[in-house]
Parts: C-alpha cells; sequence; structure tokens
C-alpha cells in the first residue's frame, strides 16, 4: 500500500514523502496531492518531515533492570521522542559481550519494540577491561559497533589490540573517553564543585583519554568513535585528528549542548551525569563543534534511573540522565535559537549516526526504510514526570516547557507514535 | 650432486674426519653451527635437502643405522618442553651412531640458580660434538654457541628460530611439488609468536617461493610486510589458489582474549575446515609443525584428511635432522 506524506516541510524546502510498504518511493517537491494517484495522502499542513532519529547512544535496564527499563518502554519513549532506531548500549546484566546476548537483544526487540532497536557490543568480556570479547561473532550476529558503554577500555596493550582486531573486521570501536586513574569525581572539578563540597572531575580525564585513544588510532588504521566528548579541548583535539585524515569521529550527548554545571543548583541529582556537565564556554564550544562539523553526532545519552539509585545524596547517586522522551525537543532548541541550522541538526541526529553504524536508515531517499517523523516546530509542551514513557523518571528537564515535539513517527512504513495534547 | 652420506657412511667412520684422515667428507655446508635459516644459502639448502631425501629413503629400511658419527657425543639441551623435537633428534641421532644424552632442565643444575650460559660451559667441558638447544628466549642459542666449541643446533629460540623445522616442511614439500620454486604457500595463524613461521619464511622466500602470511591482524608481528611476504587477515583471500597450507599452533596462553578473542572465535574465522580448505588450489597440501589442536587451528577431518602431510613431516623431520648432524659434522674442526 502506497501513502502519501504531502504539504510538507522537507529539509530540502517544501515538498512531500511518497512510501509504498516498508520502504520510500519518492521524496521532493513533486510529491504532491496532484501526483500520488492511487496512494493514501496524509496531510502534514506545513510541519516538517524528518528522517528518524538514530540514537547511538541508550541504556536500558534490559536485561537485569527492567524496573528501570524495559526494551519495550525505552521504544515507547523513543518513539515519542522522535527515535526511530535506538542504538543500545552493552551494559546489561549479563553484559552483551557474546553472540548469543546480541541474537537474545534483538529478538527481543523484534517481540516487544516498537522502534527499531541494536546493539553495540562489549569491547572486552565483561566490560572489565581484561579481554577481548568475541568481536567477530558479535558482528556477525548483528552488533554494529563495539564499545565498553560507560567504560573506558583504559589500557593501553589491550585496546591496542582490540582496534587491531576490529580493524580486520571493519569494526567501530566506540570509546567512552575518560581517564579512570584522574576521574572519579562527582561534578565537573571547579569553583562550582568546591562550593557544594563535592569532588571534582577534570576535563583532562576526558582530554587525555582522548589524544591517547587518536594515537592508537594513527598507529592501528582502525575505525574509532569517541562516544562523547564533553569540554572545549576536546572539540579542539578533535578537529585536529580530522585536520590530520584519521577515520575518526566523536558524538556529544544533548544534555551537554543544553546544560551546564550552574544547572546542578543545589545537589540535583538529575543532573549528575558522566562526563559531568561542564562550564558554558565548554557548553557553547560544542554547540559549535557541531555545527562546524567537528563533531558528527548528538545522542539522547538515555540512562535510565530510578528512586533508589537518584534519589540519594548527591555523592552517593547515580550518574545517567533519560533523554529519549525530550530528544527532539531539546534539540530542536539549537533549531529555534540560531546554533545549528536544520540540514546540519538532521544530519548530526540521524545521517551520520547510520553512516557510522553502516544502517540503510537515516536518510529520507528512494528505496530506504519508511523511518520518520512528522515534526511541529512550535508545538509547546511541558515535560511531566508522569507523562514521560519511559519507565525512570530522571529527567534534567522535568517540568521544563519545550518548543516543538514529534507529533508522528513512523518506522518501516508503520505508524508507531502520534501526539496527543 | 653430493653424494649421499649413507653410501660413504661406512667407509668413513667420524673420527676419521676428526683426524684429518686422507678421504675426508667433502663439507656440504660452511657454517659451524646451524642456529638460523640464514646461516645457509640457497645451494647449501638444496645440498641438505638432497642429502636428508636418501636419508629418509634408507630410514624405511629395516636397518637404520649408519656408522658416521660413532664415536661422537650429542646432547640434548632443552630448556622447554619438547616431544617430537627432542626424541626426533634423538632417533636422528642414534641411527648415524652418535651417542646422545637428553638433559631435562628441570632436574638440571639450572632449578639451582645456574646460569644457562655456565651450563652450556659445563656441558662444553665434558668434550661433546652436537649441542642441541631449544630454549624459551630468542637468542640463547646464539649467545651459547659463542662460548662453546662444539657444533650447535638451534632446536627452537623462542619466537625467534627454528631452522630444521622449516628445512623438514621444505623437504615435504619437494617430495610432492618437487621445487619450492614458484610455489604459493599460505601459513595461517599466530604467526607473532611463532618460530616456525619465521624460519619457513625466511627459508622458502630464499628459495623462490611465494609465502602469504594469513592470521588476525592481533597475531602478526610489526612489521610483517617487510618480510617479503603478503599479508592477509582472512581465510578466503589469503588460501586463494595456494599451493600448500600450513598451519600453526594457536599457543593456548595466548587465548586469554588478550590477543584473541577465544578458541570458538578463532576457529570460526582461521581454523582450517574442509570448506576453508577449497579457497586453496585443489588437493593443495595441509602442513602443521605439531602439536595440533584440533577444533582450535585445524579441523580433525583435515588434519586427518587425504590433503594432510602432518605425519610425513615428523617422518622428514628425522631424516632432515641426520642431513644436519651429517654437514655439521664434516665442518668440526680437528682439536690443536
Amino acid at each position: 500500500m502506497k501513502r502519501a506524506f504531502i504539504n510538507a516541510e522537507l529539509v530540502s524546502g517544501h515538498g512531500g514523502l511518497l512510501i509504498e510498504g516498508e520502504r520510500i518511493v519518492a521524496i521532493g517537491k513533486d510529491v504532491t496531492a496532484a501526483n500520488v494517484a492511487g496512494a493514501e495522502v496524509h496531510d502534514c499542513k506545513g510541519k516538517m518531515l524528518l528522517a528518524g532519529l538514530i540514537d547511538m547512544r541508550v541504556f536500558t535496564g534490559e536485561p537485569g533492570s527492567e524496573y528501570r527499563e524495559s526494551l519495550a518502554s525505552a521504544s515507547e519513549a523513543a518513539a515519542a521522542g522522535g527515535v526511530t532506531t535506538m542504538i543500545v548500549m552493552p551494559n546489561t546484566n549479563p553484559i552483551i559481550d557474546d553472540a548469543a546476548m546480541v541474537d537474545f537483544i534483538q529478538r527481543r526487540a523484534r517481540d516487544t519494540a516498537k522502534v527499531r532497536v541494536a546493539p553495540m557490543a562489549a569491547i572486552t568480556k565483561g566490560c572489565v577491561g581484561d579481554a577481548i570479547a568475541e568481536l567477530g561473532l558479535m558482528k556477525e550476529a548483528g552488533a554494529v559497533a563495539a564499545t565498553d558503554g560507560i567504560k573506558s577500555v583504559a589500557n593501553a596493550a589491550l585496546l591496542r589490540r582490540a582496534m587491531l582486531y576490529a580493524r580486520d573486521h571493519d569494526i567501530l570501536i566506540v570509546q567512552h573517553v575518560d581517564e579512570p586513574s584522574l576521574s572519579g569525581g562527582m561534578m565537573n572539578a571547579g569553583e562550582r564543585a568546591s562550593v557544594l563540597g563535592l569532588s571534582g572531575s577534570y576535563s583532562l580525564s576526558e582530554v587525555m583519554l582522548l589524544e591517547r585513544d587518536l594515537r592508537l588510532v594513527e598507529m592501528t588504521g582502525c575505525r574509532y568513535h569517541a562516544a562523547q566528548i564533553s569540554c572545549a579541548e576536546s572539540v579542539a583535539v578533535m578537529a585536529r585528528a580530522k585536520a590530520k585524515g584519521l577515520d575518526v569521529s566523536c558524538g556529544v550527548s544533548i544534555n551537554h549542548l543544553s546544560l551546564n554545571e550552574s544547572d546542578v543548583g543545589p545537589y540535583r541529582t538529575f543532573f549528575k551525569l558522566s562526563p559531568p556537565l561542564r562550564g558554558e564556554e565548554d557548553r557553547q564550544a560544542l554547540v559549535a563543534g557541531v555545527a562546524d562539523g567537528v563533531i558528527d553526532v548528538i545522542h539522547s545519552g538515555h540512562d535510565p534511573q530510578s528512586d533508589d539509585t537518584k534519589r540519594l545524596p548527591f555523592a552517593e547517586a547515580a550518574f545517567g540522565a533519560v533523554g529519549l522522551d525530550t530528544f527532539l525537543s531539546v534539540a530542536l532548541n539549537l533549531l529555534h535559537n540560531k546554533s545549528i541550522e536544520l540540514a546540519r541538526l538532521s544530519h548530526v541526529l540521524s545521517e551520520m549516526p547510520a553512516k557510522l553504524l553502516g544502517l540503510s536508515q537515516g536518510k529520507l531517499v528512494a528505496g530506504a526504510p519508511a523511518d520518520f517523523i512528522v515534526v511541529d516546530p512550535n508545538r509547546n509542551w511541558k515535560v511531566e514526570p508522569a507523562k514521560l514513557h519511559s519507565r525512570s523518571k530522571n529527567s534534567p528537564f522535568e517540568r521544563r516547557t519545550l518548543e516543538g515535539r514529534a507529533i508522528q513517527t513512523w518506522v518501516a512504513g508503520r505508524k508507531v507514535y502520534s501526539y496527543a495534547d | 650432486m653430493l653424494q649421499p652420506a649413507l653410501a660413504l657412511g661406512a667407509a668413513f667412520a667420524y673420527h676419521a674426519v676428526l683426524m684429518s684422515s686422507p678421504a675426508p667428507r667433502p663439507p656440504i655446508i660452511k657454517a659451524q653451527h646451524l642456529l638460523a635459516v640464514s646461516d645457509l644459502s640457497v645451494f647449501e639448502i638444496t645440498a641438505l635437502l638432497d642429502l636428508a631425501a636418501s636419508y629418509a629413503e634408507a630410514n624405511r629400511n629395516a636397518d637404520k643405522r649408519h656408522a658416521i658419527l660413532a664415536g661422537a657425543t650429542q646432547v640434548n639441551l632443552f630448556f622447554e618442553n619438547s616431544t617430537r623435537t627432542q626424541s626426533s633428534f634423538e632417533i636422528a641421532g642414534k641411527r648415524l651412531g652418535c651417542d646422545v644424552m637428553n638433559m631435562t632442565v628441570s632436574s638440571s643444575s639450572i632449578s639451582k640458580g645456574e646460569t644457562v650460559l655456565d651450563t652450556a660451559i659445563t656441558i662444553n667441558a665434558m668434550q661433546p660434538d652436537f649441542l642441541v638447544v631449544r630454549h624459551q628466549s630468542s637468542g640463547t642459542v646464539e649467545l651459547l654457541s659463542q662460548k662453546v666449541s662444539c657444533a650447535v643446533i638451534n632446536a627452537g629460540d623462542g619466537q625467534h628460530e627454528h631452522p630444521t623445522q622449516a628445512l623438514l616442511d621444505a623437504l615435504t614439500i619437494k617430495r610432492h611439488l618437487k621445487s619450492l620454486e614458484g610455489l604459493t604457500v599460505a601459513i595461517c595463524g599466530d604467526v607473532a609468536h611463532s618460530r616456525v613461521a619465521r624460519s619457513n619464511i625466511a627459508l622458502l622466500t630464499k628459495m623462490g617461493a611465494h609465502v602469504r602470511v594469513v592470521a588476525p591482524s592481533t597475531l602478526l608481528p610489526t612489521g610483517i610486510a617487510h618480510f617479503g611476504v603478503e599479508v592477509f587477515t582472512n581465510m578466503k583471500d589469503g588460501l586463494a589458489r595456494a599451493d600448500v597450507v600450513m598451519m600453526l599452533r594457536l599457543q593456548a596462553e595466548r587465548m586469554a582474549g588478550s590477543f584473541v578473542p577465544s578458541q570458538r572465535e578463532y576457529y570460526h574465522f582461521y581454523g582450517l575446515t574442509e570448506e576453508k580448505l577449497k579457497f586453496a588450489k585443489k588437493g593443495a597440501l595441509v602442513m602443521h609443525p605439531g602439536p595440533m589442536n584440533r577444533g582450535v587451528e585445524i579441523d580433525s577431518a583435515v588434519a586427518d584428511g587425504a590433503q594432510s602431510v602432518i605425519r610425513e613431516q615428523v617422518e622428514m623431520g628425522v631424516a632432515v635432522r641426520m642431513a644436519v648432524l651429517d654437514a655439521l659434522s664434516r665442518n668440526i674442526r680437528t682439536q690443536a
């Protein structure tokens, strides 16, 4: 069955999208009511139509901590937040470090999730940094990249070998850039941390691990992605590496583009993130990095935590914030305040993650999967914890009013979400 | 062409060589020791292989004894466990008439704190003619050779060389494919830790074969591309049209995940199965220096299959070591 989505604002201008079954048939200004005979017509009424978001960094609790988040509940939040593909991290219980686990995630997602789900494999067995995991078998089973998720692979000799091995199998190594022997603080090291009496985490622990990794990339020739950078100096380091011609990329979380250390305020644990929120000048450098092409990907960093891990004294609380429900809306703020233009924003939210991970979605072209969203960029909505689709409610944007959201989300030609005020 | 020793053996007893008798057996190699393949020229390798071929034939006779090394003493000094190499050298020496002594290191004075060099010098003082040495550290055998007066044969030093293995592999290949020149030989597996691979690369390239190494990058030594070999990281490309597929043992101690993730993943991508063997030339020889890890680097169906010459390699090992002992005996200098 054909469906036409006409009268929409595309990245390329006014036009429409024609799909048949799971795939896109045509897109552009020529897809109008006049020439889509036989198709079921959806009038977008001048709303935006964008590629669905591909979120490269999603933590769920499945398996092991389903009370925080299952693949199903995360997918509900994803669909509401404009995300049509979730890339889930291996830090579950058990860890996704063998082919059977990769297979399990995919089967569970197929049976329970309403958006696409693809797992990243652990780089090291158990994500403990001792031994290389079965990267080749996991890739064959469907893992889209390798990462230790919230852990960094700190041992240089092991990472070098993992990189060599990954290169043989053309696997993207995704690193959490944080030198563990130097980090460990509760928030960004600096005046705010000192005033609050909290131990600080230096941005240097990110910069030095990133610089070391880039040396190893140079030596091994593997494809490398710094999962998330958080400070101005890292942007400069990445810019230099790219100028050198290394096959490297990096991501940033929407939180680090939108918030800074001041938001921690009086010990608000929902703003306790890893890496920590940095200073305002760092945030601005990150936004500029996205705009000018140094930063390749924006992700939600969705990390569900519940009362037992967040309603605690700041130093004892877990790191992480949920982000799927609010992902697109917070990202649209970068458009509204003219920091990043639409084409670039769509590129870093959809096309670039797909390209890095070798996925066919992420781009609205004829033949591609029909994964797209209809967006009302000006619809205001209030983030009320009870209305979040995620099973965990630790959103740093709770009770804020956000401007713009997905009003429809389509995955493989099927509507999986429709917004009702 | 050089006459095989067995034709001459009875006529020229070993002591006759030492005493510069009127008709000494002509030298066939220049070196006093066999430490590495680089000690040998193309001509010398050919001569050694011809000599070994004649021993191989004689070894299938009921009476395998020759007297050419009668009265000589051979000490097998093995600092690393070995079954086949040590017994192969022992049998080779005995078939040539040598008195052979095996030294097991666990019961030796090394465990009492003596250095390797002192052990060797002590043994040297007992006037052996041959010292066959295996040691876990690269370069040890060469170090010993500088301090002793007998002929030293490297039976494997660390990750450096195992020259008699390369010779026996070459002999095995020649028996089936006539010449080494122009052959494509794929050496697959743990190249980084393999002295067998290094010796084979040196010998086969010297003899005009096209050598490939096939392994995950984690098991390839740095700079391997400059060894005159083609480098592959997958079996399909690496084995394409190969005349010989030489598998290497994946050492269990490397299995912990620091070099390769696991045995099952290694087997999946690099284990020689009948399916992967089909990438090679039809009827390609399958070799393995042993000991084999069945189901890790090689499938039993292949190891025991029609294309396997693994047992023949062991047989050629004895012949090659006889040829090496014979050749070196001709160069032992008369004591002043």
